[in-house]
């Protein structure tokens, strides 16, 4: 979920807004010390942003950092330097790609100084690394943790037990650690006006998503899909800002649909719609733009991808409820991607398989993560099984430019868009093997003198 | 003739293999990929091109049932007057390179340079005739393994130092394999029929006999030869696929190739196992030979065929031997690393250990071969037939430790299809999608194919 908007020809409205938005917040965190501003670093997949929000507090999420190195090609460096202060490389890269930030004067994205936290909010949904993660942040920053367990979804359901395990961090720990950072109490309707602007900005996004079931798709729902859901997955999710960003970004795409136009790329608006695809896994992001242009220069367009969910699946009908905030936060947790088993992460891609109706489905494992990629192997066979939609599997990482081979990375998407052109029995004026294949293999082997083969 | 060529750039070797309209198999080429894959892409479409013209000229010779013996020869003939003519470019490399050196004046050094090339010519002559042990048809590997032998002989009396004489090789042996000479397959196989009727295989035949069979092999090859071969599509394949100006209709994956190839041959294939030089592949195809589901081992090229070159280059064998020689291994060291750059080290430290050569050996292959099991298992296990194709096939400790692997995961049903020309799959299975283009809109040619077509100049 990349913050920055840099990379499109054309800046459309929406682009400038998110630009605005980012520029303002890294502002507002540079000035946070002498504005007297509290600041609390959390992370992604089960955040709480409507509570920091309400309470005034500034939230930084690591992980975005991270990400954000890697495309602007500092992580290598930031990486080495963490290895340098005892981290295996066997670590997750967006660790490092942070400690090593931080270890080298923690200047953000926008080039402006990151301050310190107040405190840590961990919000656990499913990364074990998380734990580890805010264990070293707490040494390097002396400062307070607040926990949020949130419980796995073995069953592939939300209990009222589990639900009120959530809210009863919740409301005894969570809060009251943020009211203190804060100085102040929460307003509870505070909270509740943000939770509509939340839903607002949802019920937005949902549609961008959505509009991808059109062909041509007017988005890509990974490379482009990354640059939409950074406002909502990152500081911005119960803000006005965020309420505007979506109306217009929504506005935009829809104009798309009516134009019959394909995605934007990095090289400009996308002509064919050769192939559509649904991608499971993180991108990668030190080369994300290479990586993008080996799918779009073939015409292959990302139409749903569950990376893009990682920070709230909205399309399964969840929205935040201002009537029961507390809950639907617990719920919002409680339902991150990171947070589901596999069944229910195959059914979830089965669904996006058909209903987006794709021609082929890719694995990009990377290397970094393991709570993302245990049982890709099983899902990609699964999914094969039920769908008869081929998978495709690729190695990559997240911001350690080591673990991504061009060369090989190229070689097999290219021919997995050619086993997908071979499997539909078209190609650019290629035809499909005949069945009189077989006669032919006969004429060749019986042809033993011909030049040895066969 | 109407014909269609599919080219498989390998990082290790680059291979074509010619098919006419009707599908049948023409003629096979390989050469080594050099650092220069435009030059190994066109060499490797000469020798199908040769290998084209030898089929044609069987089937002209086909009336005489006797004739089939002197084509032994006659093939043999034919490569060793390709040797001498490289041998020629390569003289005159050194030559001028010699020249526009330091050393120009150094007369102690031009002298040696002479006797060394005339010792190769001569030496060569005996590795020319049937069933002489080549280590490889490469020009770079038999006049590189000549020309240092000799260098070391005269060095060991003295006469000039060594590496003077295999520096003046290694700069003009780069020159001479990538620079494009074309091929005059007529006068070549003229001259090789003089050569041949000459050859020891054929002592004891009459002079009339000798005057007889003359005549009609030159009979022969100009029929062979009159016909003109005419490449109407070509596809790429393989590592180097991407660096030529093929157009991208024109260029599949090596993947998909290697799959369709195997097919084809073994119309049973459902996995396909290539191990190439950098890479392996696992390969599920359907009964089509389209490709269902792969798997390739990531950017590391650990357990490739590749890690078997270096480990015979710190055994100072050739790639042939190894096979052979891990076969005859009482037991298979455990190695857990297949890293191609740790290769040399994790054998000498091994050695230093006082473990057996071949017992260390049997391990590479295995550990080799491990790794490519795991592959096959993530692209979906191994089904009733199974094709193993690629350069590492032709190791036959390779091939033992595969089907023994296999038996033991998959069960022993499993029918392993191993080809002694299991290497040319990828370029068979390129010029199969050559074909398919014959079918409907006609590709155009590559820039090179369009602006080399020399053969039979």
């Amino acid at each position: 979920m990349s913050e920055q908007v840099d990379s499109h020809d054309q800046k459309d409205k929406s682009q400038q807004t998110q630009k605005r938005m980012i520029g303002e917040h890294f502002d507002k965190l540079a000035r946070a010390k002498e504005d007297g501003k509290k600041v609390v670093y959390t992370f992604v997949p089960g955040n709480v942003t409507e509570l920091l929000g309400a309470l005034d507090l500034l939230p930084v999420l690591p992980e975005i950092n991270a990400l954000q190195s890697g495309m602007r090609k500092r992580s290598a460096g930031y990486i080495a330097e963490a290895e340098k202060a005892g981290h295996s490389e066997d670590v997750c890269t967006y660790v490092k790609c942070d400690v090593g930030m931080q270890k080298s004067g923690n200047i953000g994205p926008t080039g402006t100084k990151l301050p310190d936290p107040d405190l840590l909010l961990l919000s656990y949904t499913g990364c074990f690394t998380f734990m580890k993660w805010f264990e070293i942040l707490k040494q390097e920053y002396n400062c307070p943790v607040v926990m949020l367990h949130v419980p796995y979804q073995t069953e592939g359901n939300i209990t009222p037990e589990m639900r009120d395990y959530v809210t009863s961090q919740l409301e005894r720990n969570v809060i009251p650690a943020l009211e203190k950072v804060a100085g102040k109490k929460l307003d509870r309707d505070a909270l509740a006006h943000r939770m509509q602007l939340s839903a607002k900005a949802e019920e937005d996004l949902v549609a961008v998503w959505e509009s991808a079931k059109h062909r041509p798709s007017p988005i890509d729902g990974y490379f482009g899909g990354v640059y939409y859901v950074g406002p909502i997955f990152s500081s911005f999710r119960g803000s006005e800002d965020a309420v505007t960003y979506y109306r217009e970004l929504r506005e935009e795409v829809e104009q798309r649909v009516r134009e019959g136009r394909g995605p934007m790329t990095p090289d400009g608006e996308q002509k064919q719609e050769k192939y559509r695809l649904v991608v499971e896994g993180p991108p990668n992001w030190t080369s994300f733009h290479d990586f993008w242009r080996m799918f779009s220069k073939e015409g292959a367009t990302v139409v749903s991808s569950t990376y893009t969910r990682v920070g709230g699946l909205y399309d399964t009908g969840f929205r935040h409820d201002y009537r029961r905030p507390i809950d639907s936060l617990a719920d919002y947790c409680l339902g991150c991607y990171t947070n589901l088993g596999l069944p229910t992460r195959l059914d979830l891609l089965e669904r996006y398989i058909k209903d987006y109706q794709a021609d082929g489905f890719l694995v990009n494992s990377v290397k970094s993560c393991n709570s993302f990629s245990v049982g890709q192997l099983l899902m990609l066979r699964k999914l094969e099984e039920r769908t008869g939609v081929p998978g495709g599997f690729i190695e990559s990482d997240l911001v350690d430019p080591r673990y991504f081979g061009k060369a090989n990375i190229e070689n097999r998407i290219q021919s997995f868009l050619q086993v997908l052109e071979a499997r539909r029995g078209k190609g650019p004026g290629d035809p499909l093997p005949k069945r009189s294949e077989g006669k032919r293999a006969l004429t060749l082997i019986d042809d033993q003198k011909a030049g040895g083969l066969p | 003739m109407r014909c269609v060529l599919g080219i498989d750039l390998g990082s290790t070797t680059t291979k074509a293999v010619m098919i006419d309209e009707s599908g049948r198999m023409l003629g096979k080429g390989i050469t080594n990929s050099r650092s220069n894959y435009e030059v190994a892409c066109a060499v490797a479409r000469i020798e199908a091109h040769t290998a084209a013209r030898f089929d044609m000229l069987e089937r002209a010779l086909s009336y005489d049932p006797s004739a089939k013996a002197w084509l032994v020869p006659l093939r043999e003939a034919f490569r060793f007057e390709l040797f001498l003519d490289d041998l020629v470019d390569l003289r005159a490399t050194i030559a001028t390179n010699l020249e526009g050196s330091p050393y120009a004046d150094n007369k102690a050094l031009a002298r040696a340079v002479t006797s060394v090339l005339d010792s190769v010519q001569e030496n060569a002559a005996d590795l020319f005739v049937a069933g002489a042990p080549r280590r490889s048809d490469f020009f770079r590997d038999i006049a590189g393994a000549l020309f240092v032998a000799e260098a070391e002989s005269l060095a060991r009396v003295g006469v000039v130092p060594f590496e003077s004489l295999v520096g003046l090789y290694d700069r003009a042996i780069l020159e001479v394999e990538t620079r494009l000479r074309p091929r005059d397959t007529k006068s070549l196989l003229l001259r090789a029929v003089a050569r041949s009727v000459k050859m020891p295989e054929l002592d004891g035949t009459s002079a009339q006999q000798h005057q007889r069979m003359v005549q009609m092999l030159e009979h022969a090859v100009c029929e062979a030869t009159k016909e003109q071969i005419l490449e109407i599509a070509v596809v790429g394949t393989g590592y180097g696929r991407q660096t030529l100006p093929f157009p991208k209709e024109a260029v599949r994956s090596e993947i998909l190739c290697h799959g369709r190839g195997a097919h084809r041959v073994f119309p049973g294939t459902r996995t396909v196992l290539d191990i190439g030089g950098q890479d392996t592949k696992a390969i599920q195809v359907d009964d089509h030979g389209v490709v269902t589901s792969f798997q390739m081992n990531d950017r590391c090229a650990a357990g490739c065929g590749r890690y078997l070159g270096y480990i015979a280059d710190e055994l100072g064998l050739g790639l042939h031997e190894l096979g052979p020689l891990a076969l005859s291994a009482k037991k298979a060291i455990k190695v857990n690393s297949t890293c191609t750059v740790f290769a040399g080290a994790e054998l000498r430290e091994r050695l230093s250990l006082g473990q057996r050569r071949e017992d260390i050996l049997a391990g590479l292959h295995r550990a080799i071969i491990l790794r490519a099991m795991s592959l096959l298992a993530r692209s979906g296990g191994v089904k009733t037939e199974f094709t193993f194709t690629g350069g590492v096939c032709n190791n036959a400790m390779a091939t033992k430790v595969l089907r023994e692997l296999v038996d033991e995961n998959y069960g022993t049903d499993i029918q392993l299809n191993i080809h002694p020309d299991s290497i040319y799959m990828g370029a068979l299975g390129a010029g199969l999608f050559a074909l398919d283009a014959l079918a409907g809109d006609i590709p155009p040619l590559p820039a090179f194919v369009r602006d080399t077509r020399m053969e039979a100049t």
